[in-house]
C-alpha cells in the first residue's frame, strides 16, 4: 500500500461527506410532521451537495501524492491495548465507491420524489434514506476495521428499515427481519475477524493490519480471510446466505435499486478488495471466494429464468452479477480491476433496470406480477427505451457497459488457465446465456406481447422527475463500460491501491472470447423467444412443470433447507428450553420448596395435641439423655 | 445399705407417678401423679442429703415444694376453667394446641 | 469541593426523603410524587457533582468517609467510590427520577386504599439510598448490611404493589437472596476470622483484607460464599430463575431498578470482592465461571425467544446480558473487564429504556402478552421509535451504547479466552432475533388484539351476525378507533434522557471508560492478571 498522508484542506472536511446526510436524516425523524412539506427536498438536497462534494475531493485527491489521505477525528474506543480512533481513509478505492454512492444515491432520491409523492410517510422515507448513504459512505470511508464494521451495520439498520418501510404489510416486516437476521450471520464472521487481527496483530486499522499480516501464520490468514468471507455473503447476499435478498424486494423499488442493487449489496465485494493484502496471502481463501462466486452466480441465474415477479428476477439477477464480481476478487490481483469496473457498470444499468421496474409498478397500480404485464413498449416509451437499454447492458451487448466488464472477468478467470479457472469460467460463460434468456424473458413478457393486464388499469409514463434519473443512468449503462475500461482506465486510477497492474498472459485471445460470449448471449435471446415471445404467455403460471422448473421457481430451495436445518429445529430448541427452564430448573427450586413445605407439614402431625403424648414423648427424652449419661460416665 | 431402700422407694413412686401421667386421663388424677413424681424427686434428694451430710439436698425439696405448691394453684385452676367450658375433665379432650 | 461529604449525603438525603414521603398524610398523593421527584433530582445533582469532584487520575478510593461503627468488632461506617462505583452511582441517581417520572400516573395502580401512592414512592426512594450504600460501602460489614438491606424495599415494591402473583415472586425473590446473602455472611465472618489471625486484631476494611495472603484452600471456600451470593442476585444460569417471576410482577418502575440497578450489585462484587480478595481462587473457577457465563448467554437468549409474556421476555434478555459481563470480567483482561464495566452502565439504560416503553405499552394495553399486541407503530409511532431504539440498543447495534460494550467483552476475551468467546458471539445472532421478534410482533403488521379497534377484535373473520357484533360492542365500551395514543409530554420527557444517553455513549463511550479504566487496572493488579 503507498503511503497515506494526513489530509490537508478540502479533504480533511471530507467527514462532511457522512455528516450531511446524517443530519438530513436526523432532521427529518426529529422534526416529525413539521418537516413534511419539505422534508423530501432536504432529503435530496444533502445527498446532492454530498455527491458535489465527493466530486470535488476526487479531483483535489487525484492530485496528491500517492493519492491517499488520512482524516483523523477522534478517539472512538481506548482501554488497555485497544485503541480505536474514529478516522477516515480517502484512497482511490473509497472515492470511486463514494461517487458511486452519492451518485446513484442523488438520483434515486429524485427520482423518489415522484415514486414516493403519494405516500404519507415520504419524509420517513427519505430520512431512512439519508441514514442509509451516511452509514454507507461510512462503511467505504472508515480507515479502520471498527469503523467498517460500524457502517457495516448501520447499512443493515437502514436496509432493515427500509425493507419494512410498508411494515402493515406482514410480509414487509418478515423480510425485513429475515434480511437483518441474516446479514447479522454475516456480521458474526466479520466481527471474529476483527477479534482475531486484535489477538494477533493488537490492531484493528487498515494501516496496522495490513503492515503486519505478513507476520502472520499461514492459517490465521487463511481463518481471516473466510471470517471474511462469511461477512461479505451476508451483506451481498451470496451462497449460503443469498436467501434474504429476493425478499428484500418488499420494500419501495428506489430502495430495491439503490441499497440491493446498486450499493450495500456490493458491500461484500468492498470488503474484499479492501482486505487485498489478506487475501494476496492466502490462495485457500481466494479459492473460496471463487467457489462461493461461481456458485452463487448459477443460483441466482437459474433462479432469474423462473420467477414472475418482476422484482424477483431483478434480484436474482443482482445476486448472479454480484457472484461475477466475487468470482473476480477471487482471482487476487488479476481480477480486482475486474470486479470493480464491473461493480460501477453494475451500479447504473441495475439501478436503472429497478427504477425502470417501478415505473412499470406506478403506470400498473403496483402490480409485480409480468403475467399481467404485456405491450407496454408503446405506453411507456421513455422506460421502455431506459430499460431497454439497461437489459441490453446486463446481457453484455457489444459494446454496452456489461460487455466490456463481464468479459473481462470471464478472461481473467478462463487466464488462470488451471482446473478452477476451467471450471468457474465455464459455470460463468453458461450463466452468461442464462443472464441473456431471463431478462429477455422478462423484457419480453412486460413489453412485448399482447396486453394482459388487469380491469381498470391505464398505463401512463411517470413524471419527468422520475424519467429524468432512469435517462441518467441508462446513459451511464451505455457508456461507463468503455470509458471505465477503454477511455479512462479504471486500473491506472485504482493503482495506489492495487499496484501496478500486470500485462496478463491471455490463454485464448480476448476478442475470440468476446464474439463467444457475443453468440452464447444471442443463443440466450434465441431460447426466449422461442419458449416465450412466440407463443401466447398465459395469465397464471402452469402447474404442471419440469421438477427442474419447480426447483428453480422455489430458488432451489434455500428457504426450504433454511428452515428444515435452522428455523424448524431451532423452534423446536426453544420450546423444549422453556419447559427445562419451567420445569427443571425452576422446578428443581419450586420442588425444593414444596419438599421443605410437605416435610415440615408432615413433622407437624406429630403435635397431635394429646397432654400423654408429649408426656411419653418427655419421659422417653429423659430416659434417653439419662441412658447417654450413664453410657459417658461408665465407658 | 440404707441408702438403697430410700432410693428404691422413690424409684417406685416415680414409676406409679410416670405411667400415671401416661395412662390416666382425668386431669386431677394426672395431676396428683405429677405431685407423686415431684415428692418422689424429694426423697431422693433429702436421702442424699442425709448421706453426704449437708443440707444442700434439703434445701432444694423445699424449692420444689414451693414451685409445686405454686403449680398446684395454676394447675387446678386451668383444669376447673376447663372443666366449666367443656363440661369435662379428660385431658384428651383438651387438645387443641397442635399443627 | 471534594471535601463536601457526598456519598454520606447521597445515601442520608433519599433515606430521609422516603420517611417523610411515607409519613404524609392519605390524600396528598400528589405532593409525594413532587416531593420524591425533587428527592431524586438532588441525588443526580449530588452523583454528577461527585463525579465532577473524582479525580480520574488519583487515589483508587475518593471522596472517602469514615466512621467508627462497632470498634469491638473493627466495624466502621465507610463509604468511597472507585471509577467502578462511580459509574453506578451516576447510573443509579439517574434511573431514579426517570422511574419516579414514567410511575407518576399509572404509579402502582389498583386501589389507593390498597397500594397507596405515598409508600411506593417511600420504598423507591429508601431502595434508592441502599443502592448508594452498597456501591458506595468500602468495609466488608457494610457492604453486607446494605446487600441485605436492599432486598427489604424490592420485596415490599413486588410484594405489594405488584402484578396478580406478587405474592410467589416477592417470596421467591426474598428467600433466593436470602440463602445467597446467608451464605455470604459466613464467608464475610471468615474473612474476619483469617484477618484476626493474619494482622492480629480483626478489620473488615477492604483495603486492609485484599493486602492479605489467604491460604488457596480457605480462599476457595471464601471465594464460593461470596461468589453465590453475587450469582443469585446478578442472575447466572442456573440461579436465575427467581428473575423472570420477580421482573415480570413487580411493577414497570421497580423492575427497570431490578434489572438496571440492583443485579449490577452482583457482578459488581464479583469485580470489587471476588478478584481482589480472593485471586488464587478467582484464577481456579474462573474456568466454571466462564460456562456458566457462556450458557447464560446462549440459554437465556434462547429461553427469550420462546416467551410470550414482554417483561419476561426482557428479563431473560437480562440474563442473557449479565452472561456477557461475567464474561467480560472473568476474561481477566483490561479490555474485557473495562467493556464489562461499561457494560453494567449500559445495559442500565438500554435495558431501563426498554422496560420503560414495555411499561407504556403495557399501560396502554393492559395485557403483558405479545400475542395481544400488533400494528402498534401505525397508531403511536414515536412509541414504536423508541421501542426500536432501546430494541436496537438491546442488540448491541453499533452507534448505541451497548455496543461498545460487547465489542470490548468479547475482544477482550478473545485472545485469552477463545472457545467462550466465540460461542459467545454466536449470541449476537440470537439477540437479533429475539429483539426483532417482538419488535415485528407487536408494532409491525396489521392492527390485532388490544390495538385493533373494537369491531375487528370482537369478531372473528368472516363476519358474524349482527346481535354478536353488538354484544362485542356493548362488552367493551372503552374500545375507540384509535386506541393507542401516542407519547405523552411526561413519557418523552422520561426516556428522551434515556436515548440521547444511548446516542452520546454509544460516539463517545470514552466518557465513561477514562473512569473506569484506572479502577480496572487496580482490581486486575490486585488479582495479579497477566494483562
Amino acid at each position: 500500500m503507498a503511503e497515506v498522508l494526513p489530509a490537508e484542506g478540502l479533504l480533511a472536511t471530507s467527514w462532511l461527506l457522512i455528516a450531511l446526510p446524517l443530519a438530513g436524516a436526523a432532521v427529518l425523524l426529529l422534526g416529525g410532521r413539521r418537516t413534511d412539506r419539505w422534508g423530501h427536498l432536504l432529503g435530496t438536497g444533502t445527498v446532492v451537495a454530498a455527491f458535489l462534494l465527493a466530486v470535488l475531493c476526487t479531483v483535489r485527491l487525484a492530485d496528491v501524492e500517492g493519492r491517499s489521505v488520512d482524516v483523523d477525528l477522534f478517539t472512538f474506543i481506548s482501554t488497555g491495548e485497544l485503541d480505536v480512533r474514529a478516522g477516515l481513509l480517502y484512497d482511490p478505492l473509497s472515492a470511486v465507491f463514494v461517487l458511486l454512492i452519492t451518485g446513484v444515491g442523488a438520483l434515486i432520491h429524485v427520482y423518489s420524489i415522484g415514486y414516493m409523492a403519494h405516500d404519507p410517510a415520504r419524509r420517513r422515507f427519505f430520512a431512512y434514506l439519508n441514514l442509509f448513504v451516511a452509514a454507507m459512505l461510512l462503511l467505504v470511508l472508515g480507515n479502520s476495521y471498527v469503523a467498517l464494521y460500524v457502517g457495516w451495520e448501520g447499512v443493515g439498520l437502514a436496509s432493515y428499515l427500509l425493507i419494512a418501510f410498508w411494515y402493515t404489510r406482514p410480509g414487509a416486516a418478515t423480510a425485513a427481519k429475515k434480511a437483518f437476521i441474516m446479514n447479522r450471520v454475516g456480521d458474526v464472521g466479520l466481527a471474529l475477524a476483527i477479534f482475531v487481527m486484535f489477538a494477533q496483530l493488537g490492531t484493528t486499522s487498515y494501516e496496522g493490519v495490513f503492515g503486519a499480516v505478513g507476520t502472520l501464520a499461514g492459517g490465521t490468514v487463511t481463518a481471516l480471510g473466510l471470517l471474511l468471507l462469511l461477512g461479505a455473503c451476508g451483506k451481498s447476499g451470496q451462497f449460503p446466505l443469498q436467501a434474504w435478498l429476493p425478499d428484500a424486494m418488499e420494500g419501495p423499488t428506489p430502495v430495491s435499486a439503490l441499497i440491493h442493487a446498486a450499493t450495500m449489496v456490493t458491500a461484500g465485494v468492498y470488503l474484499i478488495a479492501r482486505s487485498a493484502p489478506i487475501y494476496d496471502l492466502s490462495e485457500t481463501a481466494r479459492t473460496v471466494v471463487m467457489a462461493v462466486g461461481a456458485l452463487t452466480l448459477l443460483i441466482g441465474a437459474i433462479a432469474g429464468c423462473a420467477f414472475d415477479d418482476i422484482k424477483k428476477v431483478l434480484a436474482y439477477s443482482t445476486v448472479s452479477q454480484i457472484g461475477y464480481m466475487f468470482l473476480a476478487v477471487g482471482l487476487g490481483p488479476a481480477g480486482y480491476v475486474a470486479a470493480l469496473a464491473h461493480l460501477l457498470a453494475h451500479g447504473f444499468f441495475k439501478a436503472g433496470l429497478f427504477l425502470g421496474a417501478g415505473s412499470v409498478m406506478h403506470a400498473m397500480h403496483d402490480q409485480v406480477d409480468m403475467r399481467r404485464f404485456g405491450g407496454l413498449w408503446n405506453k411507456l416509451p421513455i422506460t421502455f427505451g431506459t430499460f431497454g437499454l439497461g437489459y441490453l447492458a446486463l446481457i453484455g451487448f457489444p459494446f454496452l457497459s456489461g460487455f466490456f466488464t463481464k468479459d473481462a472477468i470471464i478472461e481473467a478467470t478462463l487466464d488462470r488457465d488451471d482446473w478452477l479457472g476451467w471450471t468457474t469460467g465455464g459455470v460463468a460463460v453458461l450463466a452468461a446465456g442464462l443472464t441473456a434468456f431471463y431478462m429477455t424473458r422478462l423484457m419480453l413478457m412486460t413489453f412485448f406481447g399482447r396486453p394482459r393486464w388487469e380491469d381498470g388499469v391505464h398505463p401512463h409514463e411517470a413524471p419527468p422527475v422520475m424519467t429524468v434519473p432512469m435517462v441518467a443512468l441508462a446513459v451511464g449503462s451505455v457508456f461507463s463500460g468503455a470509458l471505465l475500461v477503454a477511455v479512462f482506465p479504471l486500473s491506472d486510477w485504482l493503482e495506489p491501491v492495487f499496484g501496478e497492474p500486470e500485462e496478463a498472459e491471455h490463454v485464448i485471445e480476448p476478442f475470440i472470447i468476446g464474439i463467444a460470449l457475443t453468440v452464447i448471449m444471442a443463443l440466450g435471446v434465441l431460447a426466449a423467444w422461442l419458449f416465450v415471445g412466440r407463443r401466447e404467455v398465459p395469465v397464471t403460471a402452469p402447474v404442471r412443470v419440469s421438477p427442474v422448473t419447480r426447483a428453480a421457481r422455489n430458488a432451489l430451495y434455500a428457504d426450504t433447507i433454511n428452515e428444515s436445518l435452522f428455523m424448524r429445529p431451532g423452534q423446536w430448541l426453544t420450546r423444549a428450553l422453556v419447559w427445562v427452564d419451567n420445569r427443571g430448573v425452576d422446578g428443581a427450586v419450586n420442588g425444593l420448596a414444596a419438599g421443605l413445605g410437605g416435610s415440615s407439614s408432615r413433622l407437624g402431625r406429630t403435635q397431635t395435641g394429646f397432654v400423654r403424648t408429649y408426656a411419653l414423648g418427655m419421659l422417653g427424652g429423659a430416659v434417653l439423655v439419662a441412658g447417654a449419661l450413664l453410657a459417658v460416665t461408665s465407658g | 445399705m440404707t441408702l438403697t431402700y430410700y432410693l428404691v422407694l422413690a424409684a417406685i413412686l416415680f414409676t406409679i407417678g410416670a405411667v400415671g401421667v401416661l395412662v390416666r386421663r382425668n386431669a386431677i388424677v394426672v395431676f396428683m401423679c405429677i405431685e407423686l413424681m415431684l415428692n418422689s424427686v424429694n426423697l431422693t434428694l433429702v436421702t442424699f442429703a442425709r448421706a453426704t451430710g449437708t443440707v444442700d439436698g434439703q434445701i432444694m425439696a423445699f424449692f420444689v415444694m414451693v414451685v409445686a405448691a405454686a403449680e398446684v394453684v395454676v394447675g387446678l385452676a386451668i383444669i376447673m376453667s376447663i372443666y366449666r367450658t367443656r363440661r369435662s375433665a379428660s385431658v384428651d379432650d383438651a387438645n387443641l394446641l397442635k399443627y | 469541593m471534594s471535601d463536601f461529604p457526598f456519598l454520606v449525603t447521597m445515601i442520608a438525603v433519599p433515606a430521609v426523603g422516603a420517611a417523610v414521603v411515607a409519613a404524609l398524610p392519605k390524600g396528598r398523593e400528589l405532593l409525594a410524587r413532587q416531593l420524591s421527584l425533587g428527592v431524586s433530582l438532588v441525588v443526580l445533582v449530588l452523583a454528577v457533582l461527585a463525579a465532577v469532584a473524582f479525580d480520574t487520575g488519583g487515589e483508587r478510593f475518593q471522596l472517602t468517609t469514615s466512621v467508627a461503627w462497632i470498634p469491638d468488632f473493627g466495624v466502621e461506617f465507610a463509604l468511597g467510590v472507585d471509577g467502578i462505583a462511580l459509574v453506578m452511582l451516576l447510573l443509579v441517581g439517574l434511573l431514579v427520577p426517570l422511574v419516579i417520572g414514567a410511575s407518576w400516573e399509572d404509579g402502582p395502580g389498583g386501589t389507593p386504599e390498597e397500594r397507596p401512592v405515598r409508600f411506593f414512592f417511600a420504598w423507591l426512594l429508601l431502595l434508592e439510598a441502599m443502592m448508594v450504600g452498597v456501591f458506595a460501602a468500602t468495609d466488608v460489614f457494610l457492604f453486607y448490611v446494605f446487600f441485605e438491606a436492599m432486598l427489604v424495599p424490592m420485596y415490599f415494591l413486588i410484594g405489594r404493589f405488584g402484578g396478580p402473583r406478587r405474592q410467589y415472586a416477592a417470596v421467591k425473590f426474598f428467600l433466593y437472596s436470602l440463602v445467597g446473602g446467608l451464605v455470604m455472611l459466613a464467608a464475610v465472618i471468615g474473612l474476619y476470622v483469617v484477618s484476626a489471625s493474619e494482622l492480629g486484631e480483626g478489620t473488615f476494611a477492604f483495603d486492609a483484607l485484599r493486602q492479605l495472603e489467604i491460604d488457596p484452600g480457605v480462599q476457595k471456600l471464601l471465594f464460593l460464599g461470596f461468589f453465590v451470593a453475587f450469582a443469585i442476585k446478578a442472575p447466572l444460569v442456573p440461579l436465575h430463575t427467581w428473575l423472570p417471576d420477580s421482573a415480570a410482577e413487580v411493577p414497570i418502575g421497580g423492575a427497570v431498578l431490578l434489572v438496571g440497578v440492583l443485579d449490577k450489585v452482583g457482578t459488581f462484587g464479583f469485580l470489587r470482592y471476588c478478584l481482589p480478595l480472593f485471586p488464587d481462587a478467582s484464577r481456579a473457577f474462573a474456568p466454571l465461571v466462564l460456562v456458566l457465563a457462556v450458557v447464560g448467554v446462549l440459554y437465556a437468549a434462547l429461553l427469550a425467544m420462546g416467551q410470550s409474556d414482554m417483561k419476561r421476555l426482557v428479563a431473560y434478555t437480562s440474563i442473557s446480558h449479565f452472561g456477557f459481563i461475567a464474561l467480560g470480567i472473568f476474561a481477566f483482561t483490561t479490555e474485557a473487564a473495562s467493556g464489562a464495566v461499561l457494560y453494567m452502565v449500559n445495559h442500565g439504560i438500554a435495558t431501563g429504556l426498554l422496560f420503560l416503553v414495555v411499561g407504556m405499552l403495557i399501560a396502554r394495553g393492559g395485557s403483558r402478552q405479545i400475542g395481544d399486541y400488533g400494528g402498534v407503530a401505525a397508531q403511536a409511532p414515536k412509541l414504536a421509535a423508541v421501542f426500536l431504539v432501546a430494541g436496537l440498543a438491546s442488540l448491541a447495534l453499533p452507534g448505541t451504547n451497548s455496543f461498545v460494550s460487547e465489542f470490548l467483552v468479547l475482544l477482550g476475551s478473545f485472545p485469552e479466552r477463545l472457545v467462550y468467546a466465540i460461542l459467545a458471539t454466536v449470541g449476537i445472532i440470537l439477540a437479533a432475533l429475539y429483539i426483532l421478534l417482538m419488535y415485528q410482533r407487536t408494532m409491525h403488521g396489521p392492527a390485532r388484539g388490544v390495538v385493533a379497534p373494537a369491531e375487528g377484535a370482537g369478531s372473528p373473520p368472516g363476519g358474524t351476525a349482527d346481535g354478536a357484533g353488538a354484544t362485542a360492542v356493548l362488552t367493551a365500551p372503552a374500545r375507540t378507533a384509535v386506541r393507542f395514543h401516542d407519547l405523552s409530554v411526561r413519557e418523552i420527557a422520561v426516556v428522551a434522557p434515556l436515548v440521547v444517553l444511548i446516542i452520546v455513549l454509544g460516539v463517545q463511550p470514552q466518557l465513561l471508560l477514562d473512569i473506569i479504566e484506572p479502577a480496572v487496572v487496580a482490581t486486575l493488579d490486585d488479582l495479579g492478571a497477566t494483562r
